[in-house]
């Protein structure tokens, strides 16, 4: 096989450390990755220099990568990033940019990729209902899911080149509007606290609320909540029709687990379930499973949690 | 006048079971439907038609079976369907590759599309054709105002991103807060009328081949309480076992 060529995932103008679990994965399709960093100051880099297993860092330095615009992104790193299999986050941004990339370099884009053995790369469909096994026969863009690859370690010292390169950017922000509260949203949290119908009323998501605030997580809902009362938005919506999530740990209160739910947070890596229905299909799905009301439970896992975490 | 065009997609209704022939999904017995997501494009394409002007194709791309998938988008409102004939597995590269040729074949303003197919999740079209098209393109819209330019809603890090938007564009559209309109008996019947325009476009081999399906790993069961008071071990345990927090 070809080179790798990881693409660093950037948050905020910064390497985001899953960064490391996409070494790991260009790793097992064949070879030590180049490692190209997006970004407009060199020292960006510097994030990634200590990941074990790159075999170069390339900080790829332009002005276009201020703002996301997925042209300008496409064209700036397609000018530095050899020829190859090239290996970026499933996060949104991120499979939107490898669909633009793979496109420009006329080759295939595998999205959301949990497994990989050789040439054969496994990600979920029909919203982790089955399975699909692909082979590649050539250069291709592969997106690989947050949290499932082991993090290469952090005691590498991969020395960086900086290469200047640009794009033709094709859309401008014209404002950015951050979200009221400083909390996470579901799809950049690495755990997530989600209520369903069983939290009785919205008013209730303030136990949530304060749960999440302690583990600094993100509040989630499920589709009945979303749907049934007005003051819980979709933005929140954790589900087939809502985000697909797979944070570190999930934590589903009075939710059943309908079909449409499981579908966009089972691949979580720990799932916790509360609910008072011993025979709620989530508890299929939990490694923890209480059967209690929120009511009775959530007050013990606050308490419990906010000593932990003292 | 603008010349709009929706991507539509035929996949299995959300609510099914998925089974398994062998290592191939078995769809025979599933109902299809139109990808939800499609259905905001179709709204999207709509409300850009109301406010501007112009027409609305929706496009497919499928064996005939798929032709029930453009009825329905007849159905809801759109002006004409045309289905790229193909009973073959594409991979991203030859399905873009023929959507591409077709949208530059019919002179558009803008084309519409869901987030992401329900049967793939992937979200790769809308931006792939976009490249290969040399336009714009924005994905994940919650919200679309339509000018000379568009101006579209995106999730952004700690919030979300107001971005203008040159035409011509691809924008992948998500649920955001709009309501999608049902077909009326009117519709309906235009649909059962409506000629689907079939065309054939040569598509590039393939480089990624389905090799098997499965069914998702079983989980190993996980540990039970009864009792809110069980909440305190557990949250010991997602620090000393699981390492979580």
């Amino acid at each position: 096989m070809s080179e790798t060529i990881v693409i660093a995932e950037i948050v905020k103008g910064a390497v985001h450390s899953t960064t490391a679990e996409l070494i790991t994965a260009a790793q097992a399709l064949g070879s030590q990755p180049v490692v190209i960093v997006p970004c407009t100051d060199a020292a960006t880099a510097d994030g990634a220099s200590g990941f074990a297993g790159a075999s170069r860092i390339i900080a790829a330095k332009s002005a276009v990568f201020e703002n996301y615009d997925a042209a300008g992104w496409a064209a700036a790193l397609d000018a530095v990033a050899p020829s190859g299999v090239l290996v970026a986050s499933a996060s949104p941004q991120s499979k939107d940019l490898a669909a633009r990339l793979a496109a420009r370099r006329g080759i295939s884009v595998v999205q959301d990729v949990v497994q990989i053995q050789g040439n054969n790369l496994t990600s979920p469909i029909y919203s982790g209902k089955a399975m699909q096994t692909v082979a590649l026969s050539g250069d291709a863009v592969v997106t690989v899911r947050p949290n499932v690859f082991d993090a290469a370690s952090d005691n590498g010292s991969t020395e960086i080149s900086v290469v200047d390169t640009t794009g033709d950017m094709a859309t401008a922000v014209q404002e950015f509007m951050a979200r009221a509260s400083s909390r996470l949203d579901v799809a950049e949290a690495n755990i997530i606290i989600s209520g369903g119908r069983g939290m009785g009323s919205p008013d209730n998501f303030v136990h949530l609320e304060a749960i999440a605030d302690t583990l600094g997580a993100a509040v989630g809902a499920s589709r009945a909540a979303v749907d049934t009362w007005e003051s819980i938005p979709h933005s929140m919506q954790v589900g087939q029709t809502g985000k697909t999530v797979n944070p570190n740990l999930y934590i589903a209160v009075g939710i059943s687990g309908a079909i449409q739910h499981l579908a966009g947070m089972r691949s979580s890596k720990y799932i916790v379930a509360i609910n008072k229905d011993a025979d709620a299909p989530i508890f299929q799905h939990a490694d923890y499973g209480i059967v209690a009301t929120w009511e009775e439970a959530l007050p013990v896992l606050q308490s419990t949690l906010s000593t932990m975490m003292a | 006048m603008s010349n709009i065009i929706v991507l539509v997609k035929q996949v299995p209704d959300t609510n099914a079971r998925i089974v398994l022939s062998g290592d191939r999904v078995d769809l025979s017995a599933v109902k299809k439907v139109m990808s939800p997501y499609d259905e905001f494009a179709v709204e999207t394409a709509l409300q850009h038609r109301e406010a501007n002007g112009g027409e609305v194709t929706a496009v497919t791309v499928g064996d005939a079976g798929a032709d029930k998938v453009l009825k329905d988008a007849k159905a809801i409102g759109v002006d004409h369907i045309v289905r790229i004939d193909s009973s073959e597995s594409l991979d991203s590269n030859a399905l873009q590759s023929v959507l591409a040729s077709v949208v530059k074949s019919m002179d558009a303003t803008v084309v519409y599309c869901g987030k992401s197919a329900a049967d793939t999740g992937a979200g790769s079209t809308g931006p792939g054709l976009a490249e290969r098209l040399g336009w714009a393109s924005v994905s994940n819209s919650t919200s679309v105002a339509f000018g000379d330019q568009l101006s579209v809603i995106t999730p952004s890090a700690g919030g979300n991103a107001r971005y203008n938007v040159p035409l011509p564009a691809v924008v992948s559209c998500d649920k955001g807060d709009i309501k999608v309109r049902k077909p009326n008996v009117k519709g309906i019947m235009q649909a059962k009328r409506a000629k689907v325009e079939v065309k054939t476009v040569d598509a590039p081999a393939s480089t990624v081949s389905v090799v098997s399906h499965s069914m998702p790993p079983a989980k190993p069961a996980g540990k039970s309480y009864e009792g809110g008071a069980a909440a305190a071990e557990v949250a010991q345990l997602l620090r000393d076992e699981a390492n979580v927090i």
